[in-house]
């Protein structure tokens, strides 16, 4: 208890670069999942193409990449914007299918009856689709916010600071309590994340809410 | 006007959807397009706006190829229903109902306006407004998908089964109202339903359509079922055809008789009578009793209500099945408040259908 007293400070710094660390991927992640995944719910082909590789992408080991990054985007090595990438990477991986399998998720009625309102497609994207689309995208945004959280912690082998620090500190001096915290900071993090989203799912789809005849 | 000139589509597989196809549904009526299964019907709306293109001849709606129109904007010109009415789950009724409107660019004041305006128009409480979709029974959902299409008051209507995912009695309540709203707006329908009865009721005049696409017969609903062209209309059109093309004639006046009455709560001064009639305090029939079976006065439970009642001046068949329907035999008529004016036997409605078959037959105009 003594430790964690004699600490708080530098975890609540820790957290806080976890947090953006694991947050801003996310929302940059879902910038760029919205177009790939409305072109891939567009195309069987696209839709093919674009899942098997963020398949693929999202098996690289996150260790490698983080290693890699620098190489591919001519950044130093110590960078904290090669965790972003690296993460924002497999962010994009996660949700490409969901955005896309949430888009095609509008019932086949509401759609042609879209159309022969004449709606445009562009409209009809924004005005029908993604609003509908939103409770699988959220479901697939919950499931990156949980694994970014959880990635992110590798990165203290690269230097890159965050919760994942007391983990190594830790078990380098094999000395409980910086374990215990940067996993219990960790869970605190992820579950933080995942009700924002719960609730702003929640706050897009009054719809939902209104219960049934 | 909705004029088909040679229209024929072909899918890619080789199957034709819709073969050579011609006909009118002129303006102000409802041309309701009917036939089994895979007969191309729908694909035959869908052409009208282009949701699906057709691989020859042309759609000219009041002389103009639709062909030659921009599609969104042309598709906001036509009102458009489906089955299950295809409503957004996540807008109001209030916000399904001005879609189109607010695509057309109308403000929001104007929309709301025109939006309650017609939810009232289709029947429908504006209690509803603020609801979703999910929150209405299935009824109420078709009716907001009707508000929908005509929010915008475009001429031509498309109605693709609009009536079918509902119940036979929000069916039946559905197709009045709809005939009521017709009556007021004079809109240009193309209607498709597999339901040959819902097709006679509702149409000016129907297109059977038999499976490959090709038009059995376009004729109006009396003529189909007096004349059917061959044995697959003959059939399709099914049984009880005479019976049917009642509903077409009117009940010329008859003598009717004069009916005793009792009311709920009072004692049939004859106990051995037969069947006697029960009117409400408005004289409303309510149903038969027979003094044999009474034990008292008359409850609500002792009443049978087997019989059909028919408005005086109403549809020959109405009249009939009056007479046909009643246990005591005599058929009750009614005036347009419901309230009993005398009853009626079968061999005197019969004697008046076979008159209005001769009369018909001599003015040569047998339907």
């Amino acid at each position: 208890m003594s430790w964690l007293g004699g600490h708080l400070g530098e975890i609540f710094q820790l957290a806080w670069q976890h947090a953006w660390l694991a947050g801003l991927p996310l929302l940059v992640g879902l910038a760029i999942a919205l177009p790939l995944g409305w072109f891939a719910s567009r195309n069987t082909r696209a839709y093919v193409a674009l899942v098997t590789s963020a398949g693929l992408l999202y098996t690289i080991p996150s260790l490698a990449l983080f290693v890699l990054m620098p190489l591919i985007i001519g950044t130093r090595i110590l960078d904290p914007v090669n965790v972003v990438v690296a993460m924002t990477i497999y962010t994009v991986a996660l949700l490409v299918r969901v955005v896309a399998d949430g888009l095609q998720s509008v019932p086949d009625d509401v759609r042609s009856a879209a159309r022969a309102m004449g709606f445009g497609v562009v409209r009809r994207l924004v005005m029908v689709d993604l609003p509908l689309g939103v409770p699988v995208i959220a479901s697939g945004l919950r499931v990156a916010a949980v694994s970014n959280v959880s990635i992110v912690s590798v990165a203290s082998l690269i230097g890159t600071h965050q919760l994942g620090d007391l983990l190594v500190d830790g078990f380098n001096r094999a000395f409980a309590p910086p374990l215990v915290t940067g996993i219990v900071g960790c869970l605190l993090l992820a579950l933080l994340f995942d009700g924002v989203i719960v609730w702003g799912a929640r706050v897009l789809t009054p719809w939902l809410r209104g219960g049934t005849a | 006007m909705i004029r088909f000139d040679g229209v024929t589509k072909t899918y890619a597989d080789g199957t034709t959807a819709v073969d050579d196809l011609s006909l009118t549904a002129p303006t102000g009526k409802i041309t309701v397009l009917v036939g089994p299964s895979g007969c191309g019907k729908t694909t035959t709306l869908r052409m009208v706006n282009r949701m699906i293109e057709p691989t020859a001849g042309t759609i000219l709606i009041d002389g103009q190829d639709t062909a030659a129109m921009e599609p969104a904007a042309m598709r906001r010109g036509m009102g458009y229903v489906i089955q299950h009415a295809g409503l957004f789950p996540h807008r109001t009724v209030l916000d399904n109902i001005g879609t189109v409107p607010r695509l057309l660019g109308w403000d929001r004041r104007r929309t709301r306006e025109r939006s309650l305006d017609v939810l009232e128009r289709v029947g429908l409480s504006p209690d509803l407004a603020g609801r979703y979709p999910a929150q209405l029974s299935g009824g109420q959902q078709q009716r907001v998908g009707v508000a929908r299409a005509l929010a915008a008051d475009p001429p031509v209507m498309l109605m693709d089964e609009p009536f079918s995912a509902v119940d036979p009695v929000v069916r039946e309540q559905l197709q009045d109202e709809f005939l009521r709203l017709q009556a007021e707006l004079g809109k240009t329908i193309l209607f498709v339903t597999h339901d040959i009865d819902e097709a006679i009721k509702l149409g000016d005049q129907v297109a059977v359509m038999r499976v490959g696409g090709h038009l059995a017969q376009m004729a109006p609903p009396a003529r189909l079922l007096a004349r059917p062209v061959d044995d697959f209309v003959a059939d399709f059109v099914g049984r009880d055809r005479g019976y049917r093309a009642l509903g077409f004639r009117p009940t010329p006046k008859l003598p009717l008789r004069a009916e005793p009455t009792l009311v709920v709560g009072e004692s049939p001064s004859d106990m051995s009578g037969q069947w006697c009639l029960v009117v409400d305090d408005r004289r409303r029939p309510l149903g038969w009793v027979r003094p044999g079976d009474l034990r008292g006065p008359v409850t609500v439970a002792d009443l049978n209500r087997g019989g059909t009642v028919a408005v005086q001046g109403g549809s020959l068949r109405a009249t009939l099945d009056a007479a046909l329907s009643s246990p005591s035999g005599r058929g009750v008529i009614v005036d347009p408040t419901g309230a009993l004016v005398g009853t009626v036997l079968a061999p005197e409605v019969v004697a008046l259908v076979e008159e209005d078959r001769v009369t018909q037959a001599e003015a040569g105009s047998s339907p």
